[in-house]
């Protein structure tokens, strides 16, 4: 007993190297898509496999770090022997399945869901838009200029934030965020029906008055900048704004201890906005204020020599 | 469980993950004197009174023993001091803790069964354990239950202390600890001392150092005299802030690198301005999970604002001493070379892994994703880890006629620390300082929200608006540290200071509450 | 969780009709008195916290029923007594057209001014109620009472119809049809006073069911018969029989028989129902809870005879319920029924506790082990939870959104158990089959289309109602019945299966009433619309009044729907209007485009089928030419 009695002046010896317990297997499934055969792991999605298999589909409403959702259904695909096309962001895999990626009917739902959209909606800052656009050959244009859209003034009722949802597609990524999928918070929430269903606050209360925590979350995976920071709004409208003039590093938050990793972006030696990368096991693309919006302490005064 | 931490607000990220835990049915349980928004969560809060937690930790411990729900293969085989601690903790009885804490004896019992049964278990703290006098001692009565329950040394189960700061981990892993090199290698070991002396070719006093506490102590006999403050606001952030502001004023000479005029630089005879660690330099940190990982340089630091490591190179240079270029990569391999847990950390496998948990041997080990699993090795690998008998011992600021109120501090979610950092950005979640306290109170005291009352403790007295918080009950009152300015907490709160660790109770201070005649 | 509150408080009046619903809150952490020796030390919550979800529905119609709106305060108390967050709260109320979110009179009267009703005057009654009361939507009567413009309200035998509702400490509901200008102003006005007369039986069925009493009813042989209040007569007319004979051969036997008697969904996909129970009954070894749903969420423009068996025969349908519980192993069953149908929900409510009463819902049904017993949920102005996943959310507490299908409910449905969803017409042909045995039943109508059906005969005709014949009949014999075409005499066009249907014309009247009958024509039976246009009517005003109504009811979710009614309902107005953009050719085409669309890529069947009935049109007529 007293040999194996601690001692604190001698380091501790080294033990086995801890794992984790392996993932559950998981069978492959086969299936083909565009006549090429493809095997996923038992739960993939056709998205994935279409992935694997090299193939870009559009998505606007998917993201890797929240549920798929699949209401956008830009991603739509056609399968063999369904009714109606699937949605390939969230539709699992079977076995034997036979998918089309490129057929005509394909080509007409999502050259629809993006006419659609940039009839109803601003797109001009939805980075995804115009190649997607180009690709289907979308023609907002031809609904007339009367076309019923979701105009409205942006709501800028903080400092950090705004939300300006004449750009909204109604992706529900944001409630997501704010929601089960990260922060539960939940700010924000669909709110209304049909052509009037919006993303709201509780009675539409200004950001303020609502459970907001600023985290931005919402900023991080919103896909057509209806969610803004303030600071790359202010630049924007001032014209200012420049990503190639901007750079991006990854660093570690100063705040707690949890040790996030922030992508500065920079813009002629200041920090323009902070984001985090999806795939990084600490964050998955999610900070708090601090992280995000902390930063602005080496923006300003600096100590002098005494 | 989560004892003595509102993650929430402190750790929001964290709380993420831990979130997703719940949403995927795992149970939480909350151990705090408020109903925070972490307590919000959880499946059972205990509303302990400040200072009493190892009373409920031992009363908890007694429980699963007597339950027949700990681990005896586990104690049998890992652990040393069980029979001492059994009988230690046999007075500690369900009634005692209820009585001692404030905590219903049948909440205590579920939640001792709720962590002795489940499958796996972490238990995570934060200040809430570790700002006492007594911190040491509520640590070990926590890690007694994991001990007891052998939920430690496997994956997901273990213990976890929630680091404030993003690198206060690689603070203490460099060896910022008085007896510590790098690495947590000790200075009294004449091995390892040899090593850093034939390292740098000089020898190396065999003698311990003070920790911050000693250091004000020492000011106090005038054994300390010179002081050189790197990146810390102490005059704003020690407790019994009148004294530390009478010590550090009466230094013989001051130096203060900060990257800002604190309160602290103030009183300094030197300043050097200091560019900002996490985006203006290169180098790591060390978060709470012994992840290190690299920060670095993504805006310029503005025109005479230099590298920490600059700074320090180029005083030693004026001492006569060529160190080679000042590069964070260089003193990186340097640490590698000594410190054997960070021996397989090179930059280049930093960027690759995204960063690497310590210990990282050699560089073909991947790290460690978790702690203690030698444990479990059969047959046991290393020392046994040893049970600590430690009694409940009230808060060193005892409530009286006069002081009837208990104080307890803590951080908001979107500030941090004195606000140097965190003061600078326009956030819409910020409010003046205010003077939490029950509904319960504001009747008592004939109070209503926003009427600024005095604050008074044995040391000081403040005036500050009072705000009424439901997550308090009668007796309790908050205040946070991050606004001196508006009202300087630190003038009310004790440097009663732990022993062991040298930390001082900053989460217990007996106050009354007056009205203020200027309203 | 961690929820926040606006300032806004709920009022006296407002925390009552909630607790009445709920019950009164436990500790002050969920809104009751607060109580610091045990509040202040302890609390439980985590995941029972918000496992009361599905109490939402009820708890916002209990405000709107008490209050006559939902304000922010109330919001806040709901949200802190279910541990949900306001937001959340908020998004569901604003999604029901019953809830109002803003100050309104207590007394409102909904006047429908959809297809059915547009035939029989709809628009006269609203051009007078403009007069007298100025416009919808606006308080009137000093304020006290207000009067909305209504989708169908399922009152179509007597159009045109409306609803009229008051709240208050005993709110009161009633509804009006033939409703007259002045009827709906007296009838408000009653509701002022605190005078609203109950729902009376002069809702006579004969007025309903034109072939009530006639011998060769089956489905319909005890309305208008029997009393639909008393469990007696409804034994004495067989009742109960079959659950008995159902108990006696057990689970098994009742699938097999249904699957043989070759029974098809009656709301409007068609899907066999056996097979549906098949599928829950075989999950039984896994353990989890199972649901039966009865779907009474009808809202499909035109259709009533849901409405009409629950009013008349409510016992009918609890039998079928309990006999699909025993065959697929639910222990609970919900009925969903449409927030307008305040008489059925009475009649309904009524029957449940006098089936538990008897021992026939609860434990231990008729003293042989069965446990079963139903819960009746209201719904609150929403068609689009008639669609069964959207249903699920509905009753689950969240917006009535639908899912994504696969899962399908038999694996994964009402809270992701497995549940099986029926309509009333088809759980009330279930005693039949179990009575007659499921062969015999499947030699009534056509081989692929076995058994009874309801038809909901509405507009041109003169003996509008609910029919029931055995499968097989041709939609003339069918307008025979009904005493053929109204109006003018001269009939332009048939809709078959409501909104979601499609038209067809006077030349195909000889289409068999049955599922591939009308499938080979390019129709559908839908839920049994079988509505007449005399050749009066401006079919374009209909097609317009049909994509408004989509255009009303989208929940919103997936964009070809959402945008798509949209952009369908103003290509249709250029198009009435003589404006295209381009040519007629070009915007027919798009019309064509976004129906092919919507088709294709909607989630739901709403979306679905928003074009057909338009499409149907386009394919038939040259409307626009």
């Amino acid at each position: 007993m007293s040999d194996l009695a601690p001692k604190p002046l001698i380091p501790v010896p080294r033990g086995p190297v801890p794992e984790a317990p392996p993932p559950r297997k998981r069978a492959m499934v086969e299936l083909t898509i565009d006549g090429q055969k493809v095997s996923v792991p038992e739960g993939s999605t056709i998205l994935d496999a279409a992935r694997q298999l090299g193939i870009d589909t559009p998505t606007l409403c998917f993201l890797e770090t929240l549920a798929p959702v699949n209401v956008c259904r830009v991603c739509v695909v056609e399968l063999e022997g369904s009714r109606v096309l699937v949605p390939a962001c969230s539709r699992k895999a079977e076995p034997g399945m036979s998918i089309k990626t490129d057929s005509e009917r394909v080509r007409l739902s999502r050259r629809m869901v993006l006419e659609f959209l940039a009839s109803s909606v601003d797109v001009s800052t939805a980075p995804q838009f115009p190649g997607y656009a180009k690709r289907y050959g979308a023609d907002p244009e031809r609904f007339g200029s009367k076309a019923e859209t979701v105009a409205q003034p942006p709501k800028i009722d903080n400092d950090l934030y705004v939300r300006d949802y004449s750009k909204c597609i109604l992706c529900y990524k944001c409630v997501e965020a704010c929601g089960v999928d990260a922060q539960n918070t939940f700010a924000i929430a669909v709110a209304g029906r049909g052509f009037d269903a919006h993303i709201s606050t509780e009675f539409d209360t200004p950001l303020t008055n609502s459970a907001c925590v600023y985290c931005g979350n919402c900023i991080g995976v919103c896909p057509t900048g209806a969610l803004m920071f303030k600071s790359e709004y202010d630049m924007r409208q001032a014209g200012t704004w420049n990503e190639s003039r901007q750079t991006k590093t990854d660093t570690i938050c100063p705040y707690c201890g949890v040790g996030c990793v922030l992508t500065v972006h920079e813009q002629d030696g200041s920090i323009v906005k902070i984001t985090s990368p999806l795939d990084q096991s600490v964050t998955h693309g999610n900070l708090c204020i601090k992280g995000r919006f902390g930063y602005r302490f080496v923006e300003v005064e600096k100590p002098r020599k005494k | 469980m989560l004892w003595g931490s509102n993650a929430r607000e402190t750790h929001p990220i964290f709380f993420h993950h831990l979130l997703q835990g719940v949403r995927k049915g795992a149970k939480l349980y909350v151990i705090d004197p408020r109903r925070t928004t972490s307590a919000q969560w959880a499946d059972a809060w205990l509303g302990l009174d400040v200072g009493t937690d190892i009373s409920l930790a031992n009363a908890m411990g007694r429980e699963i023993i007597a339950a027949g729900l700990a681990h005896k293969r586990f104690i049998e085989h890992a652990t040393s001091g069980f029979e001492e601690y059994k009988k230690h903790v046999e007075k500690y009885t369900l009634e005692r803790a209820e009585r001692e804490t404030g905590v219903p004896a049948e909440a205590i019992r579920q939640t001792a069964h709720a962590y002795a049964k489940a499958e796996r278990a972490e238990l995570c703290w934060t200040l809430g354990i570790t700002e006492h006098h007594n911190a040491v001692d509520n640590v070990v009565a926590l890690i007694n239950l994991a001990l007891l329950t052998g939920h430690i040394g496997r994956y997901a189960s273990g213990v976890n202390p929630l680091r404030g700061q993003n690198n206060v981990q690689g603070g203490g892993d460099m060896g910022a600890i008085p007896d510590r090199f790098p690495g947590f290698q000790h200075v009294e070991n004449d091995e390892i001392r040899a090593k850093f002396e034939a390292a740098y070719g000089r020898k190396i006093d065999p003698q311990k150092g003070l920790h911050l506490s000693g250091m004000f102590e020492a000011m106090e006999h005038g054994e300390l005299t010179c002081l050189y403050v790197l990146g810390e606001n102490p005059v704003d952030s020690e407790a019994d802030r009148n004294r530390a502001k009478r010590l550090m004023g009466g230094l013989e000479f001051m130096v203060v690198q900060d990257l800002f005029y604190t309160e602290t630089a103030a009183l300094a005879d030197v300043v050097l301005p200091a560019a900002a660690g996490w985006c203006e330099t290169e180098g790591t940190v060390t978060s709470s999970e012994r992840r290190v990982q690299r920060v670095r340089v993504a805006v310029p630091p503005p025109p005479g604002v230099r590298d920490d490591i600059e700074i320090v190179y180029d005083l030693a240079r004026r001492m006569g001493h060529e160190w080679g270029p000042p590069k964070a990569e260089c003193i990186w391999d340097e640490v590698r070379s000594l410190s054997p847990m960070h021996g397989g950390m090179s930059y280049k496998r930093l960027e690759e892994m995204g960063g690497i948990q310590w210990p990282c041997y050699d560089e073909s080990h991947p790290g460690e994703i978790f702690l203690h699993g030698r444990l479990w090795a059969d047959p046991l690998i290393g020392p046994r880890a040893p049970f600590s008998c430690v009694e409940q011992e009230p808060p060193a600021d005892r409530l009286d006629k006069d002081y009837p109120i208990r104080l307890t501090t803590g951080r908001r979610l979107d500030s941090y620390n004195t606000n140097v950092q965190s003061g600078k950005f326009s956030s819409p979640l910020r409010r003046e300082e205010t003077l939490d306290i029950s509904p319960e109170d504001g009747t008592k005291y004939n109070v209503r929200e926003g009427e600024k009352v005095r604050v008074s403790s044995r040391r000081g007295s403040v005036i500050a608006p009072v705000r009424f918080d439901p997550g308090l009950r009668p007796g309790l009152a908050f205040l946070t540290g991050h606004f001196h300015d508006q009202v300087a907490t630190n003038d009310l709160t004790i440097d009663a200071v732990d022993p062991k660790s040298g930390t001082s109770e900053f989460k217990a201070t007996a106050i009354r509450i007056e009205k203020h005649s200027a309203n | 969780m961690d929820i926040h509150f606006t300032a806004d408080q709920p009022s006296a009046e407002e925390k009552a009709a909630v607790d009445q619903e709920l019950g009164a809150p436990e500790t002050g952490w969920d809104g009751g008195q607060r109580h610091v020796a045990s509040d202040g030390r302890v609390a439980f919550g985590g995941h029972d916290a918000g496992s009361h979800r599905h109490k939402l529905l009820p708890a916002l119609h209990a405000v709107q029923e008490h209050i006559g709106w939902i304000s922010p305060g109330a919001i806040n108390y709901i949200s802190q007594r279910l541990g949900l967050p306001p937001a959340e709260v908020y998004g569901v109320a604003s999604f029901y057209q019953l809830f109002s979110l803003t100050k309104r009179p207590p007394v409102v009267a909904h006047v429908c001014e959809d297809i059915a009703c547009m035939t029989r005057g709809s628009e006269e009654v609203c051009r007078k109620l403009e007069n007298k009361l100025g416009p919808a939507g606006k308080p009137c009567m000093g304020g006290k009472a207000a009067w909305l413009r209504s989708p169908c309200l399922g009152l179509c035998e007597r159009a045109p119809a409306a609803l009229v509702s008051a709240a208050g400490k005993s709110p009161r509901e009633r509804v009006l049809a033939p409703a007259t200008a002045d009827g709906i102003e007296e009838l408000l006005r009653e509701g002022i006073d605190g005078k609203l007369p109950a729902e009376s039986d002069a809702l006579s069925m004969k007025a309903s069911i034109p072939q009530a009493g006639s011998a060769n009813l089956v489905l319909l042989r005890r309305l208008g018969k029997s009393s639909a209040t008393s469990l007696d007569e409804y034994r004495k007319s067989d009742g109960y029989e079959a659950l008995r004979k159902a108990i006696e051969i057990g689970p098994e036997a009742v699938v097999r028989e249904v699957i043989d008697s070759k029974l098809l969904g009656r709301g409007g996909a068609a899907f066999p129902t056996g097979k549906k129970w098949e599928a829950l009954l075989n999950q039984r070894k896994r353990g989890r809870p199972h649901y039966v749903i009865c779907n009474a969420d009808e809202s499909e423009p035109g259709t009533f005879k849901d409405r009409v068996v629950m009013e008349g025969d409510p016992f009918a349908v609890l039998e079928g319920m309990t006999i699909a519980a025993l065959a697929t192993g639910a222990k609970k069953g919900y009925i969903y029924l449409r927030g307008e149908y305040p008489f059925a929900a009475e009649r309904l409510a009524h029957a449940i506790s006098a089936a538990r009463k008897a021992g026939l819902l609860g434990e231990n049904i008729l003293g042989r082990g069965l446990n079963f017993d139903i819960e009746l949920r209201r719904g609150a102005g929403a068609y689009i939870c008639g669609e069964e996943t959207a249903l699920f959310n509905s009753i689950e507490g969240y917006r009535g959104e639908p899912r994504n299908k696969p899962p399908f409910p038999t694996q994964a449905g009402l809270f992701r158990q497995p549940t099986s969803v029926n309509n009333v017409e088809t759980l009330i042909n279930v005693p039949e089959i179990i009575r007659m045995g499921g062969t015999a039943y499947a030699k009534i109508g056509t081989t692929n289309s076995a058994g009874y059906r309801l038809w909901c005969v509405c507009g041109h005709v003169a003996r509008p109602g609910v029919y029931e014949t055995p499968f097989g009949g041709t939609l003339r014999e069918l307008i025979q019945m009904a005493g053929g075409v109204a109006g003018n005499g001269r009939l332009q066009a048939v809709l078959l299966g409501g909104a979601a249907g499609a038209f067809v014309t006077p030349k195909e009247l000889d289409v068999p009433l049955t599922f591939e009958g009308t499938r080979a024509i390019g129709a559908t039976l839908g839920s049994g619309v079988v509505m007449l246009f005399d050749d009066s009517v401006d079919l374009k005003k209909i097609l317009l009044r049909i994509a408004r109504f989509f255009r009303d009811e989208t929940c919103g979710q997936c964009v070809p729907c959402r945008v798509g009614v949209v952009r369908q309902q103003e290509t249709l107005e250029r198009l009435i209007a003589q404006k295209p953009l381009g040519t007629t050719e070009t915007e027919v085409r798009m019309l064509r485009e976004m129906g092919q669309a919507m088709r294709d890529a909607s989630i739901c069947g709403l979306g679905q089928t928003a074009s057909s009935a338009l499409e149907s049109a386009l394919n038939r007529w040259s409307i626009f030419s």
